[in-house]
This record gives structure tokens, sequence and C-alpha cells, in this order.
């Protein structure tokens, strides 16, 4: 499996990674660690004449929590979010996702831009981002703007992303309450047939709040307000938690393919999900 | 004389003989990145080819233009077919008695065929160039169901249009192959028509790939000057390739070496001749310099070597007490586009005459039918000897059903149908005859090791619980006992391509009492070089440490078949042990003229000889080999070197009992392996450590093509399963620890007893790992669900019995 | 076909040039421009890990990385990690407890163990099986690769304890 040839170009500002991108137009992409764009590339299914490595550019890998906002750059890689004990602290569910993702390899290079910006189904940072009510940071020619993860993703590999923007970081308020990603897969590697992030906040037994989103159940990662909802008030019964799949169900479009026909899928679906609210919720109450 | 004295107990550990679990020799280099595989080879000049391949399953091929591929710098060469055709390589003799296409003539048969090969620089301007060749397809109907085959009117292989008679006897429709018959058709239908009880089933042994870590390649080079080819490949039979490359090429075969370095694991997959090694070949021949063709995996998996693809409809009988009176088994065999199948000529469907199992029934008949479909060309045995790995998965499938029909212990069931240990060498119904065993021994073993009642008894505490909603998780007990069939073979029923499956080892003893020793076999991973010196440590008496095994170069090693079908102990290692003793007679000679007393007044111990009842006067096989080539002995030459060629009187048949534990989670469809005993007995041990590395690794292959490992195809004949995403192999993560036992029935007609074990825990395991699975849901009533049971079979199943109302 | 890049890197601690495309993998720079074949291509897709090398202090996968995109960095593969008459433990290792077979998977998986057990030095069994996931190994079955890694850890850690 060899690559088309490309123009290579490792710019170090973002000044000048938009003056390519202003350029080439269609024909040239940023890449971040490269572990969804160059198998696609290796396999000829995405032509890349003008490919821009992130990697010099300053402050795209940064951690930072500054108080109750959390901002992580594009090119932090899984394997750091796995390291950083601080993040771990604040937001406990992107070291659970991010050892959900792939592989130790993989995640030494796959990053949470990459992850976040191309609109894959597959991806697990998507959803999460969702779950979190993220803010998607671009720049682009225009200066920067942000886009909620929420309104991100219009369909399979389409975003609110302008070809000549880029994703620079994503930021999320610091979660509140228990948390659970929950994911079926095949094997080690695989993308889920099923995931679930799960945040809940819980007051007095009640839940306070809650956010769900789920993965590879739709050409877009599914966030469910109306899930959210039917948790929201409850004591997070059995019955709650089945209106809440139930409202889930309702908002996936899952379709066939080597990991199962769709009648499975929507019940491991609902399996899956039942199983992150409950273990987040578990996690509420131990800690109140 | 044979008490194990200090000294003699020192001498004989010192050997590193039979027995013991010496470290590999291998290991240094590769554990370095030292090995030499095909890839890594490097010659001066040496180009590079890639293949344009079909993107239909069927097609004719209008046209192909090659002018801007050719046009592109550093572009060497574009074959076609029709390139192909004046040195009439265009089509080549598969080991089944077909013909394949090495370059598309006309039309194409599967997704991913060869259609033409581009020569070029380096490999990035060769896929460069593969994107420039031009392509004029017309699709044609795709037929991907070996049963719809049969009644279709499109003809897929028009090359043959009115050909009746096949390479295996009649052909009953243009898309038929072969019907190979077995056994008492009369007397089993009598048998299953009077019978007190019948249990039928049709199942299914989904299509899988072998696929090694390595794929396939060869680099061919062309000496133009002295008229010599050089073709180094991932070959797993490296003697027989250079005699198809000179019946092909019509190179003299003294004038082709072939030469089989390192390889990256084999499983089958490298048993045929593909494509590739042909256009590597020939692109050598034409452009005067070495080239290389490496195929990558998506190209692996789509074209090269299929195993398994049965479609096999049984019936057992028994009476009510589950005595075995017969069994009637039918296969539709889907075999692609070619046969292409890698058994002996005789076999086109292997030793699936092997599916009576380790039972003693009466009266049996097989019959295969062979079926062109638009799929890739194969059939190879995945880590087992020529379907094996079928017949044990369908008779150890049947026992289950009967079980069930009979409302009886499986376990039970296997223990009263076993052939006795007394009824060995057993001739079976469908005519081969097992040369030892103790089944019941073995099976009761492995019963209690598990505490098997105890299992059961959990098992039933858990359907009562999931019954009552206290769990959602169902036990399953998978049982095998199987028997194989390995060691091809005697020459007299074995050939492949005419050449009869013996094999071979040629030793020379040096001046100063080390080794070496050729075999016409070749390592693929399964530690030759260690355990080969093993075998003639015991048998010469010099150190396994001081004996150089060397295989896979065709111009130095002795001819043989190769390494498959667990074929290298049993047929290369009894060679070896009788080229040993070939030897170990030449020295006793020499010791007896050096030590001044008559030949029979000297006898082998350990590492030397010694006059009988005089230990203390001895000559060591070192001192033996100094005089061979030293001192003038009347009567005798010069010298000690021995070769043998082995043609074994009789395959040999190892076997082995398995239980797996599983849980599995019914919501999910998600299986955990709990626990997985296996139990192997492969005759003599001659490296203990091997053998356990070997059992590891066949399980754990079985346990990907029983959970989730095929080639999947859709409806026109896309493949959906062409890259390691969706191809199962299990990472460390999805696998168990495994327990191994074993106990030793040596084989009576093998020089040392031995059985060969590479291939048993594949075949026994994985209808242990499936029986598990559907021993799981036994109590809601399933039957039979085929494999893979990957997550959503697995549900489906659950959710047909209504485990999730 | 693209212009070259001059591509500098150290590679087990040697500086090399040489002039590359950008497109051509890291694996294939590595193994045709340099011969450090140890590294080996297993499923191009970043799946089985056996072109796995230590990059700038990470363990990545060479067939999913463009030469340009490693262009400056540190390498470090299975041929700089120990030496014929000093072999790294976990060469040892892999030796004394039979955990290779075929051999093609194996330089991958001693590169990965060597920052497996740097990330975690006393790993537990589940801790060696989930951070070799990313290594495939077709012949083995895992089971002594396993048991490989962590009687390397062990000894690694009872050797800085008697140095203690």
């Amino acid at each position: 499996m060899i690559p088309a040839a490309f123009d290579y170009y490792r710019p170090e500002t973002m000044d000048d990674v938009i003056a390519i991108l202003q350029e080439h137009g269609d024909d040239a992409r940023v890449m971040a660690g490269g572990h969804s764009l160059i198998p696609m590339m290796k396999l000829r299914m995405a032509d890349v004449p003008h490919l821009i490595d992130l990697q010099a550019i300053d402050g795209l890998s940064d951690i930072t929590i500054e108080g109750n906002r959390i901002t992580l750059g594009a090119m932090v890689t899984q394997h750091d979010l796995i390291a950083h004990d601080g993040l771990t602290a604040a937001a406990p569910i992107l070291q659970e996702t991010a050892l959900q993702i792939a592989d130790p390899q993989v995640r030494y290079m796959g990053t949470v831009g990459g992850n976040v910006a191309n609109g894959d189904p597959g991806n697990d940072m998507p959803g999460l981002m969702q779950c979190l009510d993220a803010t998607i940071n671009l720049i682009g020619p225009d200066g920067a703007r942000s886009v909620a993860a929420r309104d991100y993703y219009e369909s399979a590999y389409m975003t609110a992303r302008e070809d000549d923007e880029v994703l620079v970081s994503v930021s999320f308020d610091t979660p509140s309450g228990g948390h659970a990603y929950e994911k079926q897969k095949r094997k080690i590697g695989d993308y889920a047939t099923a995931a679930a992030a799960v945040q809940i906040a819980n007051s007095g037994g009640i839940v306070a709040s809650a956010s769900i989103a789920m993965t590879n159940l739709s050409d877009v990662p599914v966030w469910s307000d109306d899930a959210a909802k039917a948790l929201i008030g409850t004591s997070c019964d059995a019955d709650a938690v089945k209106a809440a799949v139930a409202a889930m169900l309702g908002d996936i479009d899952p379709s066939e393919d080597n990991r199962g026909p769709v009648a499975f899928k929507r019940h491991v679906a609902g399996v899956i999900l039942t199983r992150a609210i409950t273990r987040a919720w578990s996690r509420t109450t131990s800690r109140a | 004389m044979n008490d194990m004295t200090p000294d003699r107990e020192e001498r004989s550990a010192n050997l590193k003989g039979m027995g013991c679990s010496r470290k590999r020799v291998e290991d240094a280099r590769f554990t370095q990145g030292k090995g030499n595989y095909v890839d890594d080879i490097k010659l001066p000049g040496m180009l590079h080819g890639d293949f344009v391949r079909s993107p239909y399953a069927h097609a004719k091929v209008v046209s192909v233009n090659k002018e801007a591929a050719l046009a592109l710098p550093g572009v060497v060469a574009v074959l076609t077919a029709e390139d192909l055709a004046p040195l009439n390589l265009h089509w080549m003799p598969t080991l089944a008695g077909d013909k394949q296409m090495v370059l598309a003539d006309g039309k194409v048969l599967f997704q991913g065929q060869e259609v033409a090969f581009v020569v070029a620089s380096d490999r990035y301007i060769a896929a460069d160039a593969v994107e420039l060749v031009e392509v004029e397809y017309e699709e044609l109907p795709v037929i991907t169901d070996p049963f719809e085959s049969l009644k279709s009117d499109v003809v897929l292989r028009p090359d043959l249009d009115g050909q009746t008679e096949g390479a295996h006897g009649p052909r009953k429709h243009h898309n038929h192959i072969f019907t190979w018959e077995q056994g008492d058709e009369a007397g089993t239908n009598q048998v299953l028509d009077n019978a007190e009880v019948v249990a039928e089933e049709t199942m299914y042994y989904h299509r899988t790939h072998p696929c090694p870590l390595e794929t396939c390649g060869s680099v061919a080079s062309m000496d133009k000057v002295n008229g010599k080819l050089t073709l180094w490949g991932t070959f797993q039979a490296p003697h027989v390739v250079r005699t198809v490359a000179s019946l092909l090429s019509g190179i003299e075969e003294h004038n082709i070496r072939v030469v089989s370095p390192d390889i990256g694991g084999g499983f089958g997959n490298k048993v045929g001749v593909y494509p590739g090694y042909v256009c590597s070949i020939v692109a050598s021949i034409v452009t005067g310099v070495p080239v290389k063709w490496v195929e990558d995996r998506m190209e692996n998996l789509m074209s090269t070597a299929f195993a398994r693809d049965y479609h096999m409809t049984g019936k057992i009988s028994a009476t009510k007490e589950g005595k075995i009176t017969g069994l009637h088994c039918h296969v539709t065999a889907d075999h692609g586009g070619f046969d292409a199948c890698a058994d002996p000529t005789k076999f086109p469907a292997g030793f699936m005459n092997i599916c009576t199992g380790s039972y003693d029934i009466p009266v049996a008949y097989l019959a295969v039918d062979g079926v062109y479909t638009n799929k890739a060309p194969g059939g190879v045995s995945y880590r087992c000897s020529f379907r094996v790995t079928e017949a044990v998965y369908f008779i150890e499938r049947m026992i289950e059903v009967l079980a069930i029909e009979l409302d009886m212990d499986a376990a039970e069931l296997r223990r009263i149908n076993f052939i006795k240990k007394e009824q060995f060498p057993y001739t079976a119904a469908l005519g081969w005859e097992y040369d030892s065993g103790d089944y019941h021994t073995a099976w009761d073993k492995a019963l209690k090791t598990v505490d098997y009642d105890g299992l059961r008894k959990e098992q039933a505490e858990r359907v009562e619980a999931f019954k009552r909603g206290e769990t959602r998780k169902l036990m399953g007990i998978g049982l095998t006992f199987f028997t194989e069939i390995v060691g091809a073979g005697p020459v007299k029923n074995c050939d492949i391509l005419g050449m009869g499956m013996f094999d071979s080892c040629e030793i020379r003893i040096h001046p100063t009492g080390s080794a070496i020793a050729r075999l016409g076999t070749i390592s693929q991973g399964q530690g030759h070089a260690t355990t080969f010196a093993q075998i003639l440590a015991s048998e010469i008496g010099i150190s396994a440490d001081s004996i150089t095994i060397e295989e896979g170069d065709t111009d130095t090693a002795p001819y043989g078949l190769g390494t498959y079908g667990s074929r290298s102990t049993p047929v290369a290692g009894a060679a070896t042990a009788m080229a040993g003793r070939k030897i170990r007679a030449k020295a006793q000679m020499i010791a007896a003229y050096l030590l001044e007393v008559h030949d029979d007044d000297v006898e082998f111990d350990i590492d030397r000889f010694v006059v009988k009842g005089a230990p203390e006067k001895f000559k060591t096989m070192k001192e033996i080999a100094y005089a061979a080539y030293n001192q003038a002995i009347p009567g005798i030459e010069p010298g000690l070197e021995a070769v043998s060629y082995y043609d074994p009187p009789n395959m040999t048949y190892p076997f082995g009992a398995y239980v797996c534990v599983m849980d599995i989670d019914v919501d999910t469809g998600v299986p955990e392996i709990r626990r997985f005993y296996a139990l192997d007995d492969c005759g003599t041990r001659i490296n203990p450590m091997i053998i356990e590395g070997q059992i590891h690794g066949g399980l754990t292959e079985a346990l990907a093509v029983a959970l989730g490992q095929e080639i999947a195809y859709d409806d026109i004949g896309n493949v959906k399963t062409g890259t390691l995403m969706d191809f199962f192999l299990p990472t460390a993560w999805e696998v168990p620890n495994y327990e191994t036992d074993y106990t030793v029935t040596p084989s009576p007609h093998h020089p040392i007893g031995a059985k060969g074990v590479g291939e048993s825990p594949h075949v026994g395991g994985v209808p242990c790992f499936s029986n598990a699975v559907q021993d799981a849901f036994r109590a809601f009533g399933l039957r039979h669900t085929n494999m893979p049971h990957d997550h959503w079979r697995i549900w489906q199943t659950a959710n047909k019995l209504g485990l999730h109302e | 076909m693209s212009d070259k890049m001059h591509i500098k890197l150290t590679v087990n601690g040697e500086p090399k040039e040489f002039l590359a495309e950008p497109r051509e993998l890291l694996i294939y720079a590595l193994r045709e421009k340099l011969d450090i074949t140890g590294p080996h291509v297993g499923c191009d897709t970043s799946h089985c890990g056996a072109c796995t090398v230590t990059l700038n202090g990470k363990s990545v996968k060479s067939c999913t990385m463009f030469v340009a995109q490693a262009n400056g960095a540190e390498i470090t593969t299975i041929e700089g990690i120990g030496a014929p008459d000093a072999l790294h433990v976990l060469q040892e290792s892999f030796k004394e407890h039979h955990g290779l077979q075929c051999g093609f998977c194996t330089p991958g998986m001693i590169t990965r163990a060597t920052k497996l057990l740097e990330e975690n030095p006393s790993p537990s069994e589940e801790d060696v099986r989930f951070g070799m996931a990313g290594n495939i190994c077709r012949c083995t079955g895992y089971q002594n690769i396993v048991k490989s890694i962590l009687a390397a850890a062990s000894e690694i850690n009872s050797a800085k304890e008697a140095a203690e």
C-alpha cells in the first residue's frame, strides 16, 4: 500500500498553515498524528497533493486547566491524555475513553485534533466532546471562531470546518459528577460496535444534570438531549434508565457492517448505554 | 550397562537430544532483527513488481492500455496475458489438476485477480504505474454461492466448456469441478434407514485465510550470462517450486536454484504457486535484472490461498444407548474461480475422509462436490493436514448433535464410541489405518483434570440462575476429542504433481566431530534447526549444539516435499533418524576397527561405542569422526556421510482431548474464555518447550477462526474483510492462557515414534471453541449454529432462542 | 513523483542523511535506504505492530508515518536495543521463554516491550497484555511472550534492587 506523491509542508506558524490552505484549497490537508489520514492515503482513498504537518507549530500539544476550563490542543495525543494526572483528576472520562481507543502505539500518535476534526463516525472523541459540551476552536483566514461540538458534525466526514480552517483546540468545562465511557468492539484496534459517553451529576440522590452521547451508531455522533432529560430529576432507577435508553434509540440510526446488522447494533446500543449510565451513576453515589 | 550413572547422565544431558526443552538456535538472529526474510533481500539493480488487480468479481477484460503507465519515468515493463502467451505462461497448472490464469486472459473470475504486472525501479513508481494502467471491463453476473453456481446458466470457466471430464472424474455441470466419493454408500444408507436414532445437520465451515504475519513474495534473478535462475521466495515447498518453475519456464532444473529464506509464518498460505512468483520470474527473464514482488496485506487476504469454505451435511445413526452405527457426509466445496487446492493429487478433498474421527463407526460414506464460484482460488490447509480441520469439525459437531438427539451427555457419548486401545492398528470405515491410540486414557485424564462433573453442575446451576433472572451470562463447556492424520505421506498414495511425498535428510559429519544435516523441509517458525538437531544428537551421539541444520536451498538440500500438513517430523524427522542410523552403522565399524574387536562386539552408548562388557574401552563419536577422515581403514571408504529418503509406511495419527469453558454475555454476544485445557498426544516428544509453543499458537489461530475470522463477500463478490480492521487476528488482550497436558502413545511405524504436533491444536481447537459457544445454548434448545461466532452471530443465536424477551 | 527532500535522522545513535520523497514511509526508508531490516511490514494499516520503532521516546508504527514526518527524529529499532555480546534483558528473556517462533513479529514485539517496561516497570500480566495489544503474533498465542516480558521485568527490577 503506497500513497500517491505529495508536497510536504512543515510550517512553524499558523499563519503559514492558513496561507498554504488558501493557496491550494481542496488539494491541501493538515495532518496531526496522521493515523486517520495516512491509511486512507495508502489505500489511495484520500488524495492529498499538499500535506501540511502541524508538528512544528508551538502550543498545539498543550493541555491547559484554568479554573473550571480545560483546553486540549489539537496535537495532544491519546497517550498524553492518559498520562496527564491533572486532567485525569479533573475529567477522568478522557483517560477512560482514550484507553479504549486503538492500541498503545497508535495512541502515541493519534491526536485529539485528528480524532475530532474529520467527522469519521468511528472515532470516539467526537461523541465524548458532545457529551462534554465542548467547544471546537478553529482558525482560518478570517481569524478564530468556535463551534459547539454538538453543532460541528453534519454527516460522515462533513463538518462545520471550512477547508481553509484548522482545528487548533477543543475546550470544555470541568465535568461534574460521575462518568463512564463504555465501548463494545470486536478486538483491540477496532472501532466501536457501540460506545456511550455519559456524565451524570447527583444531588441528594437525584440526577441533577446528565449528558449522553453515543458513537458509531449514525453517520455523526449522537448526543441525545431527550436521553439526558429522561434521567434528570429521577433517582436514576431502572425505569429512568430505560426511558433514557428508549430516547437514545430514537435518535440513533446505525447501519449494517461487518460488526453486525442493525437490529443487533440497536440492541447493543441499549445494553452499552444502560451499563454506561449505571456505572456513571454508581460513581456519583460513591463520591457523594 | 544401561544404568544411568552420573557420568552417563551428564553425557546424555550434554547431547541435548530428544526429550529436552532445548532453547532455540534460531532465536539469536530473530531477537536481534537479523532474520533474513524475502523482503529483506536487496540485489543490485533490483526492480519492483506490482499488480493491477480486478475490482470486479466477474468481468470480461475488453482491453488493457498500458501506454500511460509505460510513459511514467522509472517504469520498465507492463506485462499482460498477451505478453505471457507466446511463452505459454499466461496460464499455469494448479496443484489440484486445474489450471489458473497468471494474468487475466480475456476475463476475470474474482475480485483482486491479477490483470497486469508492472515492473518499475522502485515500489513507489510501480504503485503509481498500477494506477495508470487503463483496463476496460465489461461486468458479468457474479456467483458467490456454490449451490446457485450449480444451477446457473452462467459459465464461469468457458475455457473448460464442453469438458465433461475433470482431473478427478466426470463433471456434472459447467460450474462443477469434481465429485469425490469414499466409503460404502449403499451400506451406509441401509444402516441409516433402519437405525434407532438418526441425527441430521447441515453446517457451513466458513471461508477464512491463514494470514501469516509475513505476506507472500519472491525475488527472481535471471543470470543470463550463466543461464541460471535464482528464485527466493516464501515457499513452504521450495523443491516442488523448482520443479514447477522448470516445467513452466523450460529452464532445466539444474539451472534453477530456489531458496526459501526465513519465512514469517506459513500456515498453508505459502504452499501454492502464485501468479506473483511466475511474474517475478518472467519479469526478470525479460528485463535481465532481479525483480522483487511482495504482496501487501490486502492482496494477501483477497488473492492468495483462502482456507475452508465447506458446506457440509451429515447424518449419523446410533442405537438408543448411543452406540454409533453409521455416518453419511456430503460436502459442497466452494473452490472459487480456479481449483487451486493444495492437496495430494489423488485427494481432491484432502483427507476429509478422516471424518469418522476418533470413533469406531462400522460404516460410512463421504461425497464431496467441488464447485467454481466468483471467489478467490485456494483451498489450502490452514494449519492442518489437508481438510482435517473440516473433517474434525464435522464429526465433533455431529457428535454434539447426536448427543442432543439422544438427550445424552456428550462426553459419555464420545467415550462409548471411541476406538479402543486394543483395536489399533484400526482400519476406519473410510479406509485409513490409524497407527496407534489410547483415547480412553486421554479422555479420562482430561475430564478428571477439569472436574468435568463439577463443571456440568455449575452450568446447570447457571442455567437455573439465568432463568430466575439473576444473571445474563451463560456458561458453555466445549468438548473435543480429535484424531488427526498427518505426515503425508506414503508415496504409494500421496504425491504432489507426480512427486511422491517422501522426505529427506543428508548428513555430513566433519572431521572434528561436528556435523551439518540438510533436509527437504523448511521451517516457518517450527524450530527445525533446534529439534532436528535433537533427533540427530540422540541418534548419532554428537551434541545438538555441534550440529547445523540447513533447509530451503535447493542447490544444497536434498529433494523433499516441504513443510505443511505436520509432515516435517513424521517424514523428514524419520529421514533424519534413518540417515543418523546409517552414520551410526558406519561409525560402529570404525569403532570396532579402532578398538580391535569384531563389529558385533561394540555397542552404542550415548556418545560413543564401547566394547561390550568393558565400558572402559570405548571410542567417542568425535574420535570416530576424526578417524573416518584420517585413517585408512581396510574395506571402509573414508568420510562419514549419509543420506536417507524416507517413504513413510503410513501416516501418523496424533490425537488430543480439549475442554473449553466459556462465559457468554447473552445481551452483547461477547464470549469470555474462562479456561482452556489441551491434552495432546503426539507420540514421542522431541522438545516439550516447542510442543507447548506450537499448542499455544495453534489454539490461538483456532480461537480466531471459531470466534470471528472470515473472508466474507458481498453479493457482487466484493471482499468485505480485506484489512486487519475486519479480518480478525486476536491480540494478546483477546487471548487466554492455556493449560497444556499430554499422554505419550508412540507411533509404532515411525523410527522414533513421533507423530507431529504443529497443527493438532488448530484442528482440535476450532470445534472445541465452537462447541463451547453452542453448548452454552443447549439448555435453551440450540442444536447447531454456524461459525464464526462473532458478537452479532452469538447475539442472534440468543435472540432466535427468545433470550432477549 | 514529487521532489526529494533531504532527510536527517538519528537511528540507533548514528546520524543518517539521505534523499527521499516525502511520501516514502518510514518503515521503507529504514529498511531500504538504511538497510535496517529488523522492523517488518505486516499489515500496512497500523494494526499489527511488526514495524514498531521508538521515535523520540514514543512507540510508533513506522508503516503509518511518512519519512518527511520523521525528519529530524531520533529512532531506535531492534538493531539498537542490544549487541550480540550484550543482549538486552528482553532479548534474552524471549529466547529463554520461547517468546517467538517465526520471528517476524519479534523485532516489533521486543521494541514495544522495551518501551512498555519504561512506562510501567512492574506490570501485571494484564498490563502486559494490554500494553502489547498493538503487536500481533500469529505463532505463539502470546502466552510465552507475556511470560518473557514479565520475567524480564522481574529480572530488571531485581538487578536494580541489587544495585541500590
